[in-house]
């Protein structure tokens, strides 16, 4: 019936790089649990190299595993229904990465709703707190831990505001630059990306300026400070790796937009990767609001 | 109809037959592979392998419980028995076998020619071994392996854990990469390579419920991803998620597990249902009866697994609400369950029934997975449950899903597809003893941990009071038996493969579906081009 309308759909014969992928990810784990465990009998081991050594023939699989796809897609091997699957597959990943924050997120809902009111004797813990911790009032920003442990709340005004703003315009450019490529106009695309770019760098630094604030001897606000600040940094911190992987995402689009590729009706990576900023964007306004705010 | 690619570059360079085209030889066509009945056969392989190693722990577990007192072991190794044992068998024998059956079926099912992203394929099979690796090699290391149990629970994980969390935190890392990759692959798959005028409701109920399954994986992997992060900062960089002292809360941890680990329970059993409700249409010489309502039994159980986590923690102290609330959720999986259970049966009502070996298996799943669901329902009674709590109903409970449920689904599967797989029919008579044995067996095994757990036996403890010594000693000579039992399976497959009867292309003359109309064993590439639209047609499910 259809089958006249059928475009043939690209398998690849065999790749080297899934393995290699397979070894990468292997030394990354067991690296890095020889190094966390050594740290922790504060030993010196490999773990440490093992665990650089990986990142670095991950770094390599993956240039060489894109490179493999980019040429099959430059050379037309791909069909429209690939497009998809890479499409189809690229959302999926992503909302697998929400899932990985509802974790983080539901730990801090948890963490502010339950667990530290119940620590301050609410529901029927009344005698549980009295006992436990009598000293503790259930307060947050949880600034002082039932343990006695004190710390100080990052506000939301100065550095995480300029950073939300840093961040929503930069999803706006990003648009601008998916517009762009849709009309072909490559000068916007170049420009808009560009900003985008740099917006995003910027975020990072100000980031890593408002962590050496945190850690300041006038902050005190460590990640083992409590719940307050194991939320905020493991929040934040993961919110920052993803922002890195972004803007390497969308530098390397930039590059290859120099570079010539991508047309309007063919551009599943600059798709994939400002999906991939979008993302990133939203996940921040969740943090800013919950973290921060609130 | 536009050229074969995959057979133009290939025979480029390999000049290879036709139906072989793209293979590599030697052990390289295992490691470069990106052919989804390759990459099958090595998640079945390795699940296999993982089942004998976990299945060997279990062993061990059963001989020191075989009378009372401390005889073999250590308690600390056995904790590190225990707990490795679940969790091979969970993440590295259940989870790769149906991984394996979704790679070798869906794509055949669908009338695709591969899965859709090929090479992500070969990764999320590779990460596997690597994992385990990490994990089995923990037993090797001074502190000696997890000895928390499978589930983890801080602090026996974080503050009381023996040093090698770490390793066990980044193999589940990895682990929950390689499904999260396989299951986005499994989706997309169905997704987008359907052969044109495969609707969605005409897909066989196999390939739904890897559908759905691959849905719950993508959702709660990552939680697990979450959870394992939380357990290493607070055991080794001072965070207090799971510590009181800094705020935290130690029941919190088994919220967000059992997020995760509710959902889990299913995707152990979804792909089940599917296999089953492939083989008991075949052998009743019917088509499934209520294939529609199959479908939607299976999207609710998924969606209600979001709902129902808490039911594993009645005896934390929640409030009663939260009680009451979670224990009517669970019971109300039941309708679904119920209605799967009753599509079975009904599908087998007035059909010609014969009891060749898959067959065989798929009805005791039936009616032991009905028994597992019905301790199930006891055990969601949150009053009741407060006996029950880590006892070995407990125990006898998610046996009788997981083995006598899962793992005789798997069995039911792989005599089911065995001839397509290796073009030869299995043996029957080693396969009807391997059947009986692990029948008989399996009750002897599991059937009496109900009374010890009634009776106050308590799960994951070396040793025992005297009292419940007879039921013991049954409950290890079964589990003896049935871990021999295997090895009939082991050998059954092993001449299969390398001999036997030769298989027609369609060996069960009431068996349906697309994988019936190629050749036996099937070609290296199936379905490069869309099967015929007659063919699709003859592989509905539906009822006429």
């Amino acid at each position: 019936m259809t089958n006249k309308e059928y475009e043939s759909y690209y398998v690849p014969s065999h790749s080297h790089w899934p393995i290699m992928g397979a070894v990468a990810l292997f030394m990354i784990a067991f690296g890095a649990g020889n190094y966390v465990t050594d740290l922790a009998n504060e030993e010196s081991g490999y773990g440490g190299y093992l665990l650089l050594a990986g990142i670095a023939l991950i770094i390599y699989m993956l240039v060489g595993w894109f490179s493999d796809v980019i040429n099959e897609s430059l050379t037309g091997k791909y069909s429209h229904q690939m497009d998809n699957s890479f499409r189809q597959g690229m959302s999926w990943f992503i909302f697998s990465e929400v899932m990985f924050f509802v974790a983080f997120f539901g730990a801090l809902l948890y963490l502010r709703v339950f667990s530290v009111p119940w620590l301050g004797g609410a529901g029927n813990n009344v005698e549980t707190g009295a006992v436990l911790w009598p000293d503790f009032t259930a307060i947050w920003p949880l600034i002082k831990t039932p343990d006695g442990t004190t710390t100080t709340a990052m506000g939301w005004f100065g550095l995480p505001l300029i950073n939300t703003v840093l961040l929503m315009t930069s999803s706006v450019t990003a648009h601008f630059a998916h517009s762009a490529l849709l009309k072909n106009n490559r000068k916007g695309l170049k420009a808009w990306l560009g900003l985008t770019i740099i917006l995003g760098v910027a975020f990072i630094c100000f980031q890593v300026l408002e962590y050496a604030h945190g850690y300041s001897e006038e902050m005190r606000l460590f990640l083992d400070s409590g719940v307050y600040g194991n939320t905020f940094y493991l929040l934040t911190g993961f919110h920052g790796m993803h922002v890195t992987l972004g803007c390497i995402m969308l530098i390397i689009m930039w590059l290859r937009v120099l570079k010539g590729h991508f047309t309007p009706d063919n551009h599943f990576a600059f798709q994939a990767a400002s999906w991939y900023w979008h993302f990133v964007d939203v996940v921040w306004v969740m943090l800013f609001v919950f973290v921060y705010i609130l | 109809m536009t050229t074969d690619v995959i057979a133009q570059d290939s025979h480029d360079e390999h000049h290879d037959d036709s139906h072989e085209h793209g293979k590599m030889t030697g052990i390289k066509r295992w490691l470069y592979t990106t052919n989804h009945k390759d990459i099958g056969t090595l998640y079945l392989w390795f699940a296999f392998i993982m089942f004998l190693t976990g299945g060997a722990m279990a062993m061990v577990i059963r001989a020191e419980l075989f009378q009372p007192g401390l005889q073999l072991v250590e308690p600390d190794f056995f904790n590190q028995l225990t707990t490795v044992h679940g969790l091979i068998m969970v993440f590295g024998a259940i989870m790769p076998a149906f991984t394996g059956f979704a790679n070798w079926m869906i794509p055949m099912m669908i009338g695709a020619p591969d899965m859709a992203l090929p090479r992500m394929n070969n990764w999320s099979f590779w990460i596997l071994p690597f994992a385990f690796a990490i994990l089995l090699s923990s037993f090797f290391m001074e502190s000696g392996a997890p000895n928390f149990g499978w589930t983890f629970y801080a602090p026996l994980s974080t503050t009381y854990s023996n040093g090698s969390t770490a390793f066990f935190v980044f193999a589940v890392h990895i682990m929950g990469i390689s499904s999260i990759m396989g299951a986005i692959n499994i989706v997309v798959t169905i997704m987008n390579l359907r052969a044109p005028g495969m609707t969605y409701m005409k897909m066989p109920l196999f390939v739904w419920t890897f559908f759905i399954t691959a849905y719950l994986l993508i959702a709660v992997m990552p939680v697990l991803a979450g959870v394992v992060t939380m357990l290493l900062t607070d055991t080794y960089f001072g965070t207090s998620f799971f510590d009181a002292a800094g705020g935290g809360d130690p029941v919190m941890f088994q919220h967000i597990f059992w997020f995760f680990g509710h959902p889990e329970v299913y995707i152990m059993i979804l792909p089940a249902f599917g296999i089953v409700s492939t083989t008991i249409p075949a052998f009743s010489r019917k088509r499934l009866f209520g294939y529609s309502s199959m479908v939607y039994a299976t999207s609710s159980i998924a969606l209600l697994s979001f709902i129902v986590w808490a039911h594993h923690m009645f005896t934390t102290g929640m409030p009663l609400f939260g009680e009451l609330f979670f224990m009517y959720c669970t019971m109300l999986i039941a309708v679904p369950t119920g209605v799967k259970v009753f599509n079975w049966v009904a599908t087998m009502w007035r059909g010609s029934l014969s009891f060749e070996t898959p067959m065989l298996f798929s009805i005791a799943f039936v009616i032991l997975f009905t028994i597992g669901g019905f301790s199930g329902l006891m055990l969601a009674m949150t009053p009741v449950d407060f006996q029950y709590h880590d006892t070995y109903f407990v125990v006898a409970h998610f046996h009788y899903v997981l083995v006598t449920g899962s793992l005789f689904s798997i069995y039911a599967g792989a005599y089911f597809w065995l001839p397509k797989w290796t073009g030869h029919m299995y043996n029957d008579t080693l396969s009807k003893w391997h059947f009986w044995c692990s029948l008989i067996s399996v009750n002897l095994l599991f059937f009496p941990m109900h009374f010890l757990g009634l009776a106050g036996m308590p799960r994951r403890i070396p040793d025992y009071a005297l009292q419940f010594a007879d039921f013991n000693k049954w409950v290890s000579i079964g589990g003896f038996a049935f871990g021999l039992s295997q090895l009939i399976f082991l050998a059954v497959v092993i001449k299969c493969i390398r001999g036997g009867e030769k298989a027609p292309a369609k060996p069960w003359d009431g068996a349906i579906g697309l994988e019936w109309t190629v050749a036996s064993p099937a070609p290296y590439h199936t379905f490069s081009t869309p099967p015929p639209q007659k063919d699709i047609d003859n592989a509905d499910q539906h009822e006429h």
